[in-house]
């Protein structure tokens, strides 16, 4: 009886000793300093750190930005996976390359170059200024870089399950009669529901991190436009680590409830994935 | 035309293979709006970068780089990706070739807890090394009395980027070696080949495209984090700037060519990324 399923190949003991080993010692020990250090904090003062005024306003605009940039992107990423997975167009495979840019590119390089051309004499911001739209140091500002960063997450969890749309049965209910909206109703759409689902959440979860482009167009006000994780950075600037511990142990929590969320709506499209396939 | 619900008379405008006005009409509004959208929030911030950055000519472009403080940014994260690529290149092949060729209990756990990294703020990647190492964290007396720094220096730089590359390489290969399977490996071992043999002639030449792409994008990402090293680097001018917290202190200096001088270097980085995505993808091995 031993712990692995019996094999020919070498390598098991020190392949899988050095993986946790290096695991415990760079991820896991630092995340457990993390939950010390909140935990060490008295139980007011806990409360009395995560559910301050300023806390609470970092708050609604993480997740208010986030959710806004994700349903944005939950539009527009099923509009590019449709453009790309159906149409063929000149450029097609420079747009599809194109859409991990975000992923690759450094989030200072995004932060400051989205500011400059949303700023009020920036290329874009300039023909917004008349109408009164600010963009950049603004929760506007948030919202867009936010929808940029989180753009590949839902078009990549998009593009596949589109790909895998039955065309025939596309084919045959338009040959019976139905329209196309009728059949993006009923047949597109809850094929790609899981996948779309998966996506915003995917876009919503690296929205709430992200702290490297916001900083440079949000403007950084307390209450208005400050961040979670800026409003973190601050307490540890002040050496209030364990306030700032507090409140990285709430983002963490929240963290783990939407991964628990995308692993459930992952197991969901297999689930119908599979039921459509008999 | 466009009828909601299947009816006799839409049967003539919708029929399949037939294109219509409103196909085509329908076509080329989604291609607008798709390009119009990656337009405004995709390729006009890219092209800024390289605008702003040679807006005061091609002489005060390479002019920027003469600068001692600049260069000292390029070298640290060079130093820095040099240290790290390598170390969690070889965890993630040490991580594959258990997880994908051995069966044993808790696996999934095991591979849900390597991509934690990505689920957590880097803010927060960066605070954990602090509340270990920093002056008032746990080990922050121990290290003060024997003269070593970890945060506001290198290792802590290191530490940081090291967590938050940590699964990039893991991630590519083992997906990819659970799906090519291990046939070829147990029929070398069975013939006689020792353990690093069969690795080297067997394994790496049939994962090396998969390989070569997780190490080009760890190191994308070694070199452009942000927020993780912000926590950790103390931003001492020269000495513990990278190259993406240089940006930021040239930006808010208002020395805008040579924050987008360093800028458009770490965007080329991103671009040759891409491309070898594209050409690793070309070699018929796709992600899941």
């Amino acid at each position: 009886m031993s712990f692995r399923q019996p094999s020919v190949l070498p390598g098991f003991g020190l392949t899988f000793g050095f993986t946790t080993f290096f695991l415990s010692a760079i991820v896991l020990l630092p995340l457990a300093a993390l939950a010390l250090a909140a935990a060490s904090l008295h139980w007011s003062d806990f409360v009395h750190v995560v559910l301050s005024p300023r806390a609470l306003g970092s708050y609604r605009l993480s997740f208010g930005a986030s959710f806004l940039a994700a349903a944005i992107n939950l539009v527009f990423g099923l509009i590019i996976a449709w453009t790309l997975v159906r149409y063929e167009f000149p450029g097609r495979g420079l747009i599809d390359a194109l859409i991990d840019m975000p992923f690759a590119l450094p989030t200072a390089v995004s932060g400051i170059a989205l500011t400059t051309v949303f700023a009020h004499n920036g290329w874009i911001g300039r023909y917004l200024e008349p109408w009164g739209v600010k963009v950049a140091y603004t929760w506007l500002g948030v919202t867009l870089a936010l929808t940029l960063i989180s753009m590949p997450f839902a078009v990549r969890a998009v593009q596949p399950a589109l790909l895998e749309v039955q065309r025939d049965l596309e084919e045959a209910a338009e040959t019976l009669g139905a329209g196309r909206i009728y059949v993006f109703r009923r047949i597109i759409l809850p094929a790609v529901l899981p996948a779309l689902l998966t996506g915003f959440t995917l876009a919503f979860a690296r929205a709430l991190g992200e702290y490297g482009s916001v900083i440079f167009i949000a403007g950084n006000l307390p209450m208005k436009t400050e961040i979670t994780p800026l409003l973190i950075v601050i307490h540890l600037e002040e050496f209030d680590y364990q306030g700032a511990a507090a409140l990285g142990v709430v983002m963490l929590g929240i963290s783990f409830v939407v991964l628990l969320a995308i692993n459930l709506l992952q197991a969901w499209g297999r689930r119908r994935h599979v039921r459509a396939a008999h | 035309m466009a009828a909601a619900l299947p009816s006799a008379l839409a049967g003539d405008a919708t029929r399949p293979g037939q294109r219509t006005w409103l196909h085509s009409l329908v076509r080329w509004l989604f291609i607008a709006v798709s390009l119009t959208f990656l337009a405004a929030v995709l390729l006009a911030p890219l092209a800024t970068v390289f605008v702003m950055a040679l807006a005061r000519g091609l002489q005060a472009y390479l002019h920027s780089f003469a600068d001692p403080d600049t260069a000292a940014a390029v070298r640290l994260t060079l130093t820095t990706a040099l240290a790290v690529v390598p170390i969690n290149t070889l965890f993630g092949l040490a991580a594959a070739w258990a997880i994908a060729k051995f069966e044993f209990p808790g696996k999934s756990i095991l591979i849900t807890l390597i991509d934690l990294p990505l689920a957590i703020s880097p803010v927060i990647s960066g605070m954990v090394f602090v509340l270990l190492f920093g002056l008032h964290g746990w080990f922050g007396v121990w290290l003060r009395e024997h003269d070593l720094s970890i945060i506001f220096a290198l290792p802590g730089i290191m530490l940081a980027t090291m967590f938050v590359t940590f699964p990039y390489v893991a991630r590519e290969l083992i997906p990819l070696m659970q799906q090519l399977g291990n046939d070829e490996e147990e029929a070398a071992i069975t013939l006689g080949a020792g353990g690093w043999m069969t690795f080297f002639h067997v394994t790496l030449p049939k994962i090396r495209w998969g390989l070569l792409y997780g190490v080009v994008l760890c190191n994308a990402r070694a070199m452009g984090e942000f927020g993780a090293v912000s926590v950790v680097s103390g931003h001492i001018r020269g000495l513990t700037n990278t190259m993406p917290l240089h940006i930021e202190i040239l930006y808010n200096e208002y020395n805008f060519v040579g924050a987008f001088a360093v800028a458009s270097l770490l965007t080329l980085l991103a671009a040759l990324t891409l491309v070898v995505k594209t050409l690793v993808e070309r070699t018929g091995y796709r992600r899941r």
